[in-house]
């Protein structure tokens, strides 16, 4: 790891991954012991491992897989629950599914071509879906947290494409914890300072079988362009990606990206599924949903 | 005399008695995109690669 100038042996480094969440679980204030974590698990590297060390640290953390629907030949989603369901059975790990075809009536990719969202890729409309069952799932069964395993890569190419357009609103609210509000659930980021080539390594000496398979509509993406920019640049100048976040946190810390004139963002329960929205009548996922039944009449 | 990589379904030969950092900065991969494995044991960029070697190239990056 040129990033840290260290070098570990297996044993040592499937320590000091736990040890490092632990540390950054405590820095950012995520979470305590006596709270209830959801984690978010898609099959991948990230997500397994994420669940992976929260249970060896002893934290009350439970999974929950959100089927999407998505085939494209190579049985993407099935494949990924498959996995998921795997790791969870293996190590006694409590996991929910919900399956958007089942609740919502059609999966992402019909859900997306009839909603007409997101310029004819899926991603917009996955996005919105997975959003909303992860706070639904999280009031519902009272978790006090929702984890996600967004990784450093991760968080550096959103920064790095929110920096190109000095999108502020986004800049400001880019933290490793978004705090609770009425209604959401606090979400919190523990693998946020890990390179995805660490996450992926620990994966592997774990022994943990994840999702190789990129998701098929993933391709062409905006971050996954950006994330080979910053690698390039990581590989000239090794930790460049590390402190690009970092320097970040440190800037939005001390109120680089506050807004001059605070706004405060009124929210109200939209009134057919109780999530808080800033819309005036529905949310934006119920709205998408209603607008897929009506295409589909 | 080669040395065989495998990224993504996709084979590469190269000269044996390099490193895997020179073999990957031969074949035009970014190091930071890739974790390397010889056996099933991963290996790290300074691991010097022999003949009849054949490394498995694991691509890291995901998400979208």
């Amino acid at each position: 790891m040129r990033q840290h100038k260290l070098a570990l042996c297996r044993d040592h480094y499937l320590d000091w991954i736990p040890e490092q969440t632990e540390r950054f679980i405590k820095k950012y204030e995520m979470f305590q012991r006596d709270e209830k974590i959801l984690v978010a698990v898609s099959g991948g590297k990230d997500s397994l491992s994420l669940w992976d060390i929260l249970a060896r640290l002893g934290y009350q953390a439970d999974g929950l897989y959100i089927g999407l629907g998505i085939d494209e030949g190579i049985a993407y989603s099935s494949e990924s629950q498959r996995l998921t369901e795997t790791f969870a059975r293996e190590r006694g790990l409590k996991l929910h599914v919900v399956d958007v075809q089942r609740e919502y009536g059609q999966p992402i990719p019909v859900l997306a071509q009839r909603s007409q969202r997101g310029q004819g890729r899926p991603c917009a409309v996955c996005g919105l879906a997975k959003r909303h069952v992860m706070n639904r799932i999280a009031r519902d069964l009272g978790y006090n947290v929702l984890a996600t395993g967004h990784n450093l890569d991760d968080e550096a190419a959103v920064l790095f494409g929110n920096t190109l357009q000095w999108a502020g609103e986004f800049l400001q609210r880019q933290s490793p914890v978004l705090p609770e509000s009425p209604g959401l659930a606090r979400k919190v980021k523990p693998l946020c300072r890990f390179y995805e080539r660490e996450m992926a390594a620990y994966a592997i000496l774990r022994g943990i079988e994840y999702i190789y398979e990129e998701c098929p509509f993933a391709e062409g993406a905006p971050s996954i362009y950006y994330k080979e920019l910053l690698n390039k640049l990581e590989t000239d100048k090794p930790g460049s990606k590390l402190i690009f976040y970092l320097r970040f946190l440190e800037a939005r810390s001390q109120g680089l990206f506050a807004d001059p004139i605070p706004r405060a963002v009124a929210l109200h329960p939209c009134p057919n599924c109780g999530q808080p929205t800033s819309n005036n009548d529905w949310c934006s996922f119920c709205k998408m949903i209603e607008k897929t039944k009506v295409a589909a009449e | 005399m080669t040395v065989k990589l495998i990224l993504r379904g996709q084979e590469y030969e190269v000269r044996p008695g390099m490193t895997l950092l020179s073999s990957l900065e031969k074949i035009a991969v970014l190091p930071e995109s890739v974790l390397a494995t010889r056996a099933g044991e991963m290996i790290l960029e300074d691991e010097i690669l022999k003949d009849g070697d054949v490394i498995n190239l694991i691509a890291v990056i995901s998400g979208g």
